[in-house]
């Protein structure tokens, strides 16, 4: 028996204009799907979204499912008016972790579609702001199944609630020139090490892993997660004289000029030499570049600019960023550089990685208040007292300057200069 | 009865994702050289072994029906080589090692109604939240917003016309799930909760709300003799942080649940250091289905952006080289005593310098 439709004016408006339309989408699962469940749930999700586009407000609110053996990684959602829409009554989110970098076959997108249409509503967002595949919409009898199903080939929940969340990534090695480390094999290992908080939330908030490969942090990870991994290198920018004198011309080419020298150069003192943010950058009158590495901050902006003529360097690595975090409850914070560089290449590198993220997470673990982000309850305790935490040295990269009051107690000062001179020490000794 | 055997998961975490990469892709993992751009929504790189892979990439409405995935995916078999990615923006991405196929690709996708570009210094596409269609504390949809305004800014998307990358996102609550952006449309209470006291003191953790507070508005009370809580509402900032572990705590409202329009969040370290948005027009209403008042606003602003900025300048670049004053000039924005800050750091926002444009 056809179900009668909820009318849907407000709705209707968004499937004009040229941007591919979720609600024609939605329209066709409605109209066209061979599963009455998956037509009348959507009749009746397109009948509550319509309601909240005439209300202003929404009606879904929250409560406390998973699968089995797990505590964590569906976001329940029960409506308010179930009375209204009765068969979209229950509309929970499963959060399905994705490789990094956001990989697939289309083998595999059909395989997990057609896992889905036999359980959900057919509905999937590639991917939530966390980083999850986002199957939206299976009522409280169907997530158990559907778990089952795509757990059985190889798909896991991610992170709901106070707990690890679900790692991203950038594209990275796999395809970018600009990468500086491996980015799938840090994902997995930092990740993987914590597959039981990601799945049975414990910790005082949420904790995000992002890598990116290079300075650009393509994966924003800086603003938006409690550890950022970010590749680095710490020789020199590769250059190629030949390339460079290239990019001139064709610069020239690009804003009109076809074989005009002088314009080209002039584009690049504009746009490369004076944009470098250390004045590191020098373009003689043979039209060669030199580079003042030594003042280098691996800002990549001459790279992107010029990203034949210029290549990151080969004594690679990462910078290590903890603590940032999105506006609730303290206001935004960035990252704050806690690890300036350390090479990722034989196992017992990824093991210090590792070790460094468990104990991280274990001092926040016991420290942080509830509700706590680990930038918030550093920005509380100092990060000195963090360093300490996690036993990691102070250093002069992890500060933009020194502090500029007298306010402090320093009756320890002979012992941390002694201890500086000695790491110094035992650093060129081991070099 | 005993209960039915439940069947154990497999803890496997995050999967390889090596098993879905271009075969290319795997081959040059960590060895590419330089890329191209051929043109907007096309990416060409080149590994030192001389192999190339091309990428194609597309807008998509976020929210996926099956029928439209399965869309893309026989454009992914019949024009592509069957391997794609989705980006943090979610467009995706058609990854092929055969130059020739692009163009029926693009031609494909765009046939099939896929607009093709988001690359370089165009407006990608939007990032979102899940507004009303899914959250349990959303002040607007967010699909929605999205569609509206990439509807109008569908011609820059498809091109190279902005001074740089555009990166734009819009966040459905206070909390703001969709991050930093050139631009950023977020929800901005006005009027502190409305209280149903009746429910306070059995569905909520009353010392976990009072806690959530940011400014310490928040107190235990007795009302109509029932355990409940009480807002001062001259301290409250009506960010909404105590409505999710408290829904009675109605923050949400048709009239008083508005827009601000915040610009220059700017995740890349290229050039300058990573920025957060500043607040630039608030007091917009959340007008739904197509928020025309939003959509202009920020019109204005790339239009202003486009004319002044210079090659490379991102948003918040472009800002600081003409000087906030000039910005509300140009724009047309009102400023007012809300753009002044007065939270933690806030000195660190006003200027203690002569530098003055005039």
């Amino acid at each position: 028996m056809a179900t009668k439709h909820y009318p849907t004016p407000m709705l209707d408006v968004l499937e004009e204009g040229e941007w591919p339309s979720f609600i024609s989408g939605f329209k066709a699962l409605r109209d066209n799907h061979p599963s009455e469940r998956i037509r009348n749930t959507i009749n009746s999700l397109l009948g509550q979204l319509e309601h909240s586009y005439e209300t202003r407000m929404g009606y879904w609110k929250g409560g406390t499912i998973s699968v089995f053996g797990y505590g964590g990684g569906i976001i329940p959602r029960f409506s308010e008016i179930g009375h209204m829409f009765p068969d979209s009554k229950e509309f929970h989110t499963l959060r399905v972790q994705p490789p990094a970098g956001n990989y697939y076959t289309t083998d595999m997108l059909r395989q997990l579609a057609d896992s889905w249409e036999k359980w959900g509503s057919g509905l999937q967002t590639f991917h939530g702001q966390t980083g999850n595949i986002m199957f939206i919409g299976a009522d409280s009898k169907n997530y158990q199944p559907f778990f089952d199903e795509i757990n059985e080939y190889g798909w896991d929940l991610g992170g709901a609630g106070p707990c690890v969340r679900t790692g991203m990534s950038c594209v990275g090695s796999a395809r970018c020139e600009m990468s500086n480390c491996n980015e799938q094999a840090i994902h997995r290992h930092l990740l993987n090490t914590f597959t039981d908080d990601v799945h049975r939330p414990a910790l005082p908030y949420k904790f995000k892993f992002k890598v990116s490969g290079c300075p650009n942090d393509c994966q924003n990870s800086i603003e938006r997660s409690d550890f950022a991994v970010i590749g680095t290198w710490r020789d020199d920018i590769k250059i190629d004289q030949a390339e460079v004198k290239n990019a001139i011309m064709k610069k020239a080419a690009e804003i009109g000029k076809e074989g005009d020298r002088s314009a080209g150069r002039h584009y690049m003192f504009d746009n490369v030499i004076s944009r470098c943010p250390t004045g590191a950058m020098k373009l003689n009158e043979d039209d060669t570049l030199v580079i003042d590495n030594s003042n280098c901050v691996r800002c990549m902006h001459c790279l992107n600019v010029m990203p034949k003529a210029l290549h990151v360097g080969d004594d690679k690595g990462v910078t290590i960023l903890m603590g940032g975090k999105r506006t609730l409850k303290i206001g935004d914070l960035m990252g704050t550089v806690v690890v300036p560089f350390m090479k990722l290449e034989t196992a017992d590198d990824y093991e210090r990685l590792v070790e460094m993220a468990q104990n991280v997470i274990d001092f926040w673990a016991e420290n942080g208040l509830e509700h706590e982000r680990c930038g918030e309850m550093i920005e509380r305790i100092g990060l000195v007292n963090f360093l300490e935490g996690v036993g990691i040295d102070p250093d002069p990269n992890m500060i933009k300057q020194p502090r500029n009051i007298s306010y402090v107690r320093m009756d320890g000062w002979d012992e941390a200069a002694q201890a500086w001179f000695n790491r110094k020490r035992a650093e060129k000794s081991a070099a | 009865m005993a209960a039915p055997k439940m069947r154990e998961p497999i803890e496997s975490g995050c999967p390889d994702g090596f098993q879905y990469m271009h075969p290319v892709m795997r081959r040059n993992y960590g060895q590419w050289l330089y890329h191209e751009d051929p043109r907007p929504g096309v990416l060409l790189h080149v590994a030192r072994s001389g192999e190339k892979i091309w990428t194609v990439r597309a807008g998509t409405q976020r929210i996926l029906d099956v029928f439209t995935l399965r869309k893309l995916m026989d454009i992914g078999d019949q024009f592509a080589e069957g391997y794609v990615r989705f980006t943090i923006r979610s467009n995706i991405e058609f990854m092929v090692a055969d130059g020739a196929k692009v163009e029926p690709l693009v031609k494909a996708l765009e046939d099939a109604g896929f607009p093709v570009g988001g690359t370089r210094n165009s407006v990608t596409s939007m990032a979102h939240t899940q507004g009303w269609l899914h959250c349990d504390i959303p002040g607007t949809d967010a699909s929605g917003v999205v569609k509206a305004m990439m509807d109008e800014l569908i011609g820059e998307f498809k091109s190279w016309n902005m001074p740089n990358r555009v990166h734009m996102t819009t966040s459905c609550c206070q909390i703001n799930c969709g991050g930093q952006g050139d631009i950023a449309i977020n929800i901005q209470h006005v009027k502190p909760p409305k209280i149903n006291h009746a429910l306070v003191g059995n569905i909520c953790e009353r010392p976990s709300v009072v806690a959530r507070c940011p400014v310490a508005a928040i107190r235990p009370a007795m009302v109509d003799g029932k355990p409940s809580l009480e807002v001062d509402e001259k301290k409250c900032i009506c960010c909404g942080a105590c409505y999710p572990p408290c829904p009675p705590m109605q923050i949400n409202d048709h009239q008083y649940t508005q827009l601000a329009i915040w610009i220059g969040g700017n995740h890349s370290n290229a050039r300058g250091k990573p920025t957060f948005q500043r607040l630039v027009a608030a007091g917009i209403p959340n007008n739904p289905p197509r928020w025309p008042e939003a959509t202009a606003i920020v019109k204005k602003i790339l239009q202003c952006y486009k004319e002044g900025a210079r090659d490379w300048e991102r948003m918040n670049e472009w800002v600081e080289r003409i000087g906030w004053p000039r910005f509300f000039e140009v724009t047309g924005l009102p400023f007012t005593k809300y753009h002044i800050d007065n939270w933690r750091g806030a000195r660190n926002n006003l200027n203690s310098s002569t530098h003055i444009r005039f």
